[in-house]
């Protein structure tokens, strides 16, 4: 035993070494990761709280003065007030549909076996791998046929196809994450299957449901190409700001910036916990 | 009176057949243990007692009614699950008046029984607890009571003791076998574990591949194995088997021996002894020492009879050891005779 200490001791001398240059090169790799994610979001909040002579001023000073100008300019834009709104709308309907539609969908690929089972679940994750202009440009003029162009509604839809891919991922996770023995006891102790999914299931899975249906909301919230495409006045805040602010002074764009990032920013961290169920990690 | 009718079910997957036709009547009241290896078919049969799967073919009669047709909830039966699935968002209180709650009784009689139940399975002082914070002997409790306290016509446990330690798997059996004699109730209770079986049921159906090959009482399973396997499966060290050779009407040779057994047209059977029914003695069985183990009470010897594995558990007064020869006589009345080509026991004259 002593004997393997001392030599273990002799061999472990030039460790400290090679261990320092392994914490340098975590703690460098770890700082540029946390920097290219809270940078653009420091300048943005930094910019947006400082005058509009400071923006496109030098030097900077790093340091917010708060003059609310920029803000305050901003929300007084024509048109912001009604885009926001419509984003709100979009959004709203697109959480609703997507959770409507894939949360049954999750349940049923987490519950049954059917044929073509495992190819719905990759077809479901296909839906991504079409670039969206592809997409965007044929169902506008659909959508002008039928009379959805320009509507809430009909870029709801387009949003939800985005989401729902998720929505189904998730839901499937989460519900394949209660095991079938609960409901099946539900089920002998006097349920039948729709009581057994109410009193049991659902309390279970509420909280990923409500994670997935924010993130559907925030992938609505930023989607930007179908918007501009599908909608002329009915303009959500993203295809708005797109059309408007790079006609606008510097300071608006800013101001534009965070109104966008800051809502999706808060949601998805609310529901940072949920996220990590979708790769199937999380089972509780 | 909830007496269980099992008539004619089969049941398969795709081209599995994972029960052949079996036919089972349990009687009102009786303690009945399906005991079989994993993958043998004992749990797909309770599920279909359960509702929870539904037979391919064949009907369930549960207290003089046909159910086959009908959901669990409809049958007058409550379950005990392998894994407990006692409900994680419920306190223990809750747990136990769920089924209560969805039969609409009004609350007076749920709390009466919610604390009645918990008092039998001792768990009066976990009622406010969530399942996350009980151990899987409490989980377990919670889980017979659960199914207790719906005062149904028959319980159904699916291995309820096989996620729990040695120690404490010993102790809910006693408290199991106490609790259910107690509330009168028909019992089907599947199980892998021979001990848990023999000490638990009124009877035993033993299953093998889809099949029940017998049902009877413990002892009589053990003592009369109705087929090779069922002689193999119980008991611990397992039954010995050795190749007979016919010597004359009812007469076999046995390593050399000649013993009386069965009238049988055949040429060959399979001679079986249990390792506590042999003897050391003159004009035995000739065995070789291979290995001695000495257990208290008892001392288990490995030997080798015509090349065939022989184990017998002698006095610890042996003086055995590796190496030596060893006459092992078989006590009589307690060897039995299998047919190697239908594995069947053959019945001495």
């Amino acid at each position: 035993m002593t004997e393997a200490t001392l030599s273990d001791v002799t061999v472990g001398k030039p460790a400290p070494d090679a261990r320092q240059s392994g914490r340098f090169l975590f703690w460098a790799a770890t700082t540029f990761c946390i920097a290219w994610v809270l940078v653009p979001i420091y300048l943005l909040v930094v910019n947006t709280l400082s005058s509009p002579q400071e923006v496109s001023g030098f030097p900077k000073t790093g340091i917010p003065s708060f003059d609310m100008g920029s803000v305050q300019f901003f929300l007084g834009f024509t048109g912001v007030g009604y885009a926001l709104v419509n984003s709100v709308i979009v959004a709203v309907l697109t959480m609703l549909f997507s959770i409507l539609l894939g949360a049954p969908a999750g349940y049923a690929l987490s519950r049954f076996d059917f044929p073509g089972k495992s190819a719905f679940r990759f077809m479901v994750m296909m839906t991504r791998a079409f670039p969206l202009p592809l997409l965007a440009l044929p169902l506008a003029v659909m959508f002008i046929r039928v009379g959805l162009d320009d509507t809430q509604f009909g870029l709801a839809l387009v949003h939800t196809t985005l989401a729902l891919p998720f929505a189904v991922l998730i839901t499937f996770s989460l519900f394949s994450g209660i095991p079938i023995e609960l409901e099946e006891a539900a089920w002998t102790l006097g349920c039948n299957r729709i009581q057994a999914f109410r009193k049991v299931v659902l309390p279970l899975v509420l909280p990923g449901i409500t994670a997935s249906a924010v993130f559907a909301f925030t992938i609505s919230w930023n989607e930007v190409f179908a918007a501009a495409v599908l909608t002329v006045d009915n303009r959500t805040l993203t295809a708005f700001l797109l059309q408007s602010l790079n006609v606008s002074p510097l300071h608006l764009r800013f101001a534009g910036g965070l109104a966008l990032v800051l809502p999706a920013l808060v949601f998805i961290f609310a529901v940072r916990k949920y996220m990590f169920a979708m790769w199937g990690i999380a089972n509780r | 009176m909830a007496e269980i009718v099992i008539k004619n079910v089969a049941k398969r997957f795709g081209a599995f057949t994972a029960l052949h036709s079996i036919d089972l009547t349990v009687a009102d009241q009786e303690f009945m243990v399906l005991l079989g290896a994993s993958g043998c078919g004992k749990t797909t049969l309770l599920r279909i007692i359960a509702g929870l799967d539904r037979p391919s073919e064949g009907e369930v009669w549960i207290g003089g009614r046909r159910v086959d047709h009908l959901p669990p909830r409809d049958r007058g039966i409550a379950m005990v699950f392998q894994n407990y699935a006692v409900f994680p968002h419920l306190t223990v209180y809750e747990n136990i008046a769920f089924g209560l709650r969805m039969k609409k009784l009004p609350q007076g009689d749920i709390d009466k029984r919610v604390r009645r139940t918990a008092e039998l399975m001792h768990i009066e002082q976990l009622l406010e607890r969530y399942s996350g914070q009980l151990s899987g002997g409490q989980r377990q409790r919670v889980a017979v009571a659960r199914a207790l306290a719906m005062e149904p016509d028959v319980i159904l446990m699916d291995e309820p003791l096989s996620n729990l330690d040695a120690l404490l798997r010993l102790e809910m059996r006693a408290e199991l076998k106490g609790v259910l004699a107690q509330s009168r109730t028909t019992t089907v209770y599947v199980t892998h574990d021979q001990v848990e079986a023999m000490s638990l049921a009124d009877r035993i159906s033993v299953m093998h591949a889809g099949r029940i090959v017998q049902s009877s009482s413990p002892v009589e399973v053990y003592r009369n194995p109705a087929t090779h396997f069922v002689g193999s499966f119980i008991g611990n060290p397992p039954m010995n088997f050795i190749r007979a050779e016919k010597a004359g009407r009812g007469r076999w040779r046995v390593a050399g021996l000649v013993l009386e057994g069965p009238e049988s047209g055949r040429e060959r059977l399979d001679f079986a002894i249990r390792p506590e029914d042999l003897r050391e003695g003159e004009g035995g069985l000739p065995a070789t020492v291979r290995v001695v183990e000495p257990l208290g009470a008892h001392t288990l010897v490995t030997c080798e009879v015509e090349g065939s594995l022989f184990r017998a558990v002698l006095d610890s007064s042996t003086s055995a050891a590796p190496g030596d020869r060893l006459d092992l006589l078989p006590v009589s009345d307690r060897v039995r005779w299998f047919d190697p080509e239908t594995s069947a026991a053959v019945k001495a004259a």
